[in-house]
Order: structure tokens, then sequence, then C-alpha cells
């Protein structure tokens, strides 16, 4: 699925931003949450984004997403013009290329691990047959083999946020967003969860943008990006610890 | 497109499930809705059939003549029949196959110990051809019975049961008023006729018996004739009319002092006010059909807004707006259906106790029950629309921020 993709011309980056802006309201009451942000990203990177509340980190990630446009400014994925995407073709992109992980999990209630996981599978018209073997299997790589069956309310925080990763990577997506994917879990599990991102973007070379507020979470990624008043105040590219060296 | 449609429909029952009672408590109003709509025309169906059936029991293109105009008092002091107005119409109208001369009154018939009022006819053996009649047993009267007048009678099963019981009333004498007459015939049961009277509650004797032994006056109060085809109906209506004018001398610019009156109509007239009210009762129905669609619009409504953040993560993990939608319509058009099914079977029970207690025939009409199941399916789709439509829209950070 996307195989092509990864094979595509060096100098075509995976994102590039240019000069994006977002602008909610407007006159005087327009509030500013983008100023203006330029960023590259390639294949395979694992970046942190990290800012205080209010830098526009949320807003450049939900951008990034394709959950929102820009106002001003081009959002390129793929060398492709988001901005110019209507709301069906952004959800297919975001079908096809993109997963997503939350802070809150946002997993399905009432309904079985297995049956979260494939709902993505469903979405792109897989058979049940298929589904099922590849939820089976994201399970497996995200530690919940022989957990399928159970629903979100049977499951502790660290594992409903294992099966939220295993939705994001059944679909072999090009991108994985995680908004805060540790901020309701305890520290040994925040750690388990970095484990697993790491694990994904190194054999599977998926590439992972992560916004977090815990420096010892950015620890895990090659490259942090620092959010200040909307605008990109720093980048820092960086050895990132590994996490069995934590272990 | 068609695994779409599988796939909301799976995700539809799975809902309808984690909700079974709300979904239950939801389809009521359709249930109720589409039960009262197939048992309203079922009952009507039936009402009017067995109208139709009653009328066509009093014989077959059957004309009634009376003296008079219909209305309150306008008959009181009109001349009746004489036998010479039988006799002209036996010879100058050719489409007539029977056309029997009828006096009557209600009287007491006493048989032993019992007596039972009932009403007594007097006639001639075209009475029975008019009326469609056939005997269980015994005979009808013999040309000299019927020109000497003598003191025979042919009785309905009704006044058979009451005075006989199970006694055979063949050769007995019963007694009306000054006289007995002996039974000589029992006639089959024909069974209730419309406007509710009993057409079996009757006993018949020859016209010239009546007239002499209980009138005391040579009067005919009404003719019937039996047309030889429904074709001619019509044209047999207008001869009698003219024949009758002129026998009883009515000036062209006047109106007639006699009535004919049509059985068909008289059909068409009561089932047509069966239908109407049919109708009426439907349509009061139909409203129940439609509150119940308000009852899944609303429950959809709260569905959507419990359901804002499973809307959310599945827009953003890429589900299209027609997906979404799609799966809330169907949520809606399963709800609606399975109401219209259950309605359907609550229906059909019913009106089948129904009509056993009413006494009306059970009528099964296909076409009203597939109308009223699409009619449900439809509802579905027309109250489901707006709320799978508010889901659709809903913006995917939004949605998911929802608590």
């Amino acid at each position: 699925m996307s195989a092509p993709a990864r094979s595509a011309d060096a100098a075509v980056p995976l994102i590039e931003l240019r000069g994006v802006t977002k602008v909610y309201g407007s006159g005087t009451a327009a509030m500013h949450a983008l100023r203006g942000v330029d960023l590259r990203i390639d294949a395979g990177e694992f970046v942190a984004i990290m800012g205080p509340s209010g830098s526009g980190k949320s807003t450049c990630m939900n951008i990034l997403g394709c959950l929102d446009t820009p106002t001003s400014g081009t959002y390129l994925f793929q060398g492709v013009d988001v901005g110019r995407l209507d709301r069906n073709q952004r959800a297919l992109l975001r079908r096809h290329y993109l997963g997503f992980v939350f802070q809150g999990f946002n997993l399905l209630n009432r309904t079985s691990a297995l049956e979260n996981v494939e709902l993505p599978l469903l979405y792109r018209g897989e058979s049940a047959a298929v589904r099922h073997e590849r939820a089976r299997r994201a399970l497996a790589a995200v530690g919940l083999a022989g957990w399928e069956d159970h629903t979100p309310g049977e499951l502790s925080g660290g594992q409903q946020q294992r099966v939220a990763i295993a939705r994001a990577v059944v679909t072999e997506p090009e991108v994985l967003l995680a908004d805060e994917p540790t901020g309701n879990l305890d520290t040994a599990r925040s750690h388990e969860i970095m484990g697993l991102l790491t694990q994904f973007n190194r054999e599977r070379g998926i590439t992972i943008l992560m916004v977090t507020h815990e420096p010892d979470m950015a620890e895990y990624a090659q490259r942090i990006v620092r959010f200040v008043d909307g605008r990109v105040a720093s980048d820092e590219r960086r050895t990132p610890q590994t996490a069995r060296g934590r272990a | 497109m068609p695994l779409m449609l599988w796939n909301a429909l799976l995700l539809a029952l799975r809902s309808i499930r984690r909700n079974a009672m709300r979904s239950f408590l939801t389809t009521l109003g359709v249930i109720i809705g589409v039960a009262a709509v197939i048992i309203m025309v079922t009952l009507g169906s039936g009402a009017t059939a067995q109208v139709t059936q009653q009328i066509s029991s009093l014989g077959s293109n059957l004309l009634m003549i009376v003296p008079g105009q219909p209305g309150p008092g306008r008959s009181l002091n009109v001349a009746p029949f004489r036998l010479q107005d039988v006799q002209a119409l036996e010879r100058e109208i050719g489409s007539l196959q029977a056309v029997a001369p009828v006096a009557s009154s209600t009287l007491t018939a006493v048989y032993g110990n019992r007596s039972w009022s009932t009403l007594v006819a007097g006639s001639t053996n075209e009475y029975f051809i008019v009326g469609n009649w056939t005997l269980a047993s015994g005979r009808t009267f013999t040309e000299s019975e019927l020109r000497a007048g003598a003191a025979v009678c042919v009785i309905g099963a009704t006044v058979r049961r009451e005075l006989y019981g199970t006694q055979d009333p063949l050769g007995t004498r019963v007694r009306l008023r000054n006289f007995a007459c002996e039974v000589i015939g029992l006639l089959q049961p024909k069974g209730q006729a419309g406007f509710g009277r009993d057409q079996d509650d009757t006993i018949v004797t020859p016209l010239r018996t009546f007239q002499r032994r209980i009138a005391g006056n040579q009067d005919i109060r009404s003719i019937q004739v039996s047309v030889r085809d429904a074709a001619l109906i019509d044209k047999a209506q207008r001869e009698i009319e003219q024949l009758l004018r002129e026998r009883r001398r009515v000036a062209p610019n006047e109106q007639n002092d006699f009535s004919i009156i049509d059985t068909r109509q008289i059909a068409q007239a009561l089932s047509g006010t069966t239908q109407v009210l049919t109708l009426l009762l439907s349509a009061v129905a139909a409203v129940s059909l439609v509150v119940g669609g308000i009852g899944i619009m609303n429950i959809m409504l709260v569905s959507v807004t419990e359901r804002t953040r499973e809307i959310g993560i599945r827009l953003a993990i890429g589900a299209l707006e027609r997906e979404v939608l799609l799966q809330f319509l169907v949520e809606a058009v399963v709800l609606s259906s399975f109401g219209g099914i259950v309605g359907i079977a609550l229906a059909l029970a019913s009106s089948a106790v129904l009509a056993q207690m009413l006494q009306v025939p059970f009528v099964l009409n296909l076409s009203i029950i597939a109308l009223a199941f699409l009619f449900s399916a439809a509802v579905g789709v027309v109250f489901g629309y707006f709320p799978a439509l508010k889901a659709a829209r809903l913006d995917p950070i939004e949605a998911l921020r929802h608590e």
C-alpha cells in the first residue's frame, strides 16, 4: 500500500509546512494560534513536539494530522497540497497514510480490543478474515496476544493505550501522530509505550510525530521541535536514548 | 459500496443490541402505528366484504318497488300496489326473471306453549326466486294453495329454532293471530342481513292467505323483482318506472309516488360508508406512525450526542462523511423496519382475534402489509436523516474533545 510512497523522490520531503498560520475567530477577537511555521519532516523520523500550553503545538498537530487546514501557508504531504483537499479527500488521506494515538486513548467503549483494532481496516474495505488476521497480529505486536476479547473497561490504562497503538499501526501508516500518548499513564507504563513507539519507528520505518509535555518522553525522539507563541522556537536533532538503555 | 452497506448494517445491529431496552421503547411508536394501520384496514375490508356479501344475499339483481318516496311521513297516504300492477309488470317487461308481490306484517306466531314475534310475508313462489331462497326440507306452495289462499306456510330457520327447537316442524300447525296454518316447508338459513335484520326470522304464506286472513285487504306493500341480467338493471328500472307512472296516473310534471330501490346502490352506499370510516381511522393510525418516527428522530439525536466521541474517532481514522451518515441512517432504518415487522406480526394476531370477536370476516390485505412495512422503513429514512447528517458533519477535532 505505502511502498511506492517510501521510494518516492528524496527531494520531496514526507511533510513540509511553509509559512503556515492558523487564526481562530476574526477581527479583534481573532486568536493567532500559529504565526508562520516552517517545518520539514522526512520519512522515518521520530519527532517530539514540545512547548507550553497555547504555544500552538496542538493546532500544528491537528493540521499535520489533516484534521484541520491552515488559514494561510502551505502544507505539503508527499508533495500534495493538503489545503486544497476537501473534507472527504483529507479523510481518505488519513485513512491510508496516517495513524492516531491520543492522550485519552479514544477507544470505542463496550467494544472488544479486536474490534477496536479492526475499525480502520473496516473503513479500508478489508474482508472479515483479513481484518481478524491483521488485528490479531497488531495486538500481538503490542504485547496483547490473548486480550482480544476484552473491552476497554476491562483493560488498564497502559493496555488501552497499547490497543490504541495497535489500532494506529494495523494499517501500516506512513505517519503515526501521537498527541500526549503518555499523559494519562504512570512512569513505568509511559516508558513501555515509548518503547513500543520507538520499536515501530525503527523496525517498520513509521514516521512518528509526538506532542509531549514530558522531557523524559521527548528523550526517545531523534529530533525535538519546540513551539513558543505560535512559532517554532527551536529545532534540535539529537541521538535518542533507547528504550533498552533505560530498562 | 455493498460492503459499505453491509458494514453499516453490522455496526447498526451492534449498536442496537448494546441498547436493547432503549431501542425497543423507541420502536414502540412505530410498532403501534403500523399495527393500528393494518388492524384498521383489515377490519375495515372485512366489514366492507361482509356488507357486500349480506346485501347480495338479499337476492341477485334485486329491485324493490315500494309505494311513496323515501322520507318521513310521505308514504302514509300513498296508494299501495294492486295485483293488476304485478301482472302488468310480468306481462310487459321482458327483462324480469321473477316478480313477487309482497304484503307483510309483524305478528306473534304460536306453537304449543312457545310464541315468537316474527315477520310474516304473504307472497307467491316467485318470492323464493327473487330472494335466492332454497328449501332445507318440505315444498313450496301449489297452484291451488295460492289460488285458494290455503292455510299453509314456509318458515325460516330462526322461527324453527325458536318454536320447535330440534323438532321437525313439517306437518305441524303454527297459529298466526286467529288461524292456524300448516308448515309445509323449511327455508335454508341465510344469516344476518345488513342493517342488522335477521333474514331467517320470517314466515311466508301465500299472498291471498295473508290478504284474507291477516291484512283483511287487497293491498300489496311492495313488489320485489329480479332482473335477468345485471346489465339490464338500469333499463328494467326505467321501464318499470314508466309503466307504474302510467298505471298509477302520475301526471308528467309530478314526482313518482313510488320508489324503486336497487340493492346494489344500498350495497355501494353501505360499503362506501365503511370505506370512508376505514380511511379515516387509518389516517388517525398513520398519524401515530409519524409520531413514532419523531420518537426515532429524538432517540437518534440523543444517540448522536452520546456518541459524539465515537463519531470523532471514526472520522479521525478516516471514515467518510457518507459512511458515518450511512451508519446512522441504517441504524434508524433498522430500528423502524424492526418496528414495522413487529407491528405487522402484532396486527395480524390481533386482527384475527378481533375479527373473530366482531364476527367480521378476516380479510388479509397483503398490499397494505407491504405498504405499512415500506412506510415504516421510510419513516426511518426521513426521521433518521437529520440526526445522521448531524453526525456526519461533526468536526472531528471538536468531537474528539467531547466528554
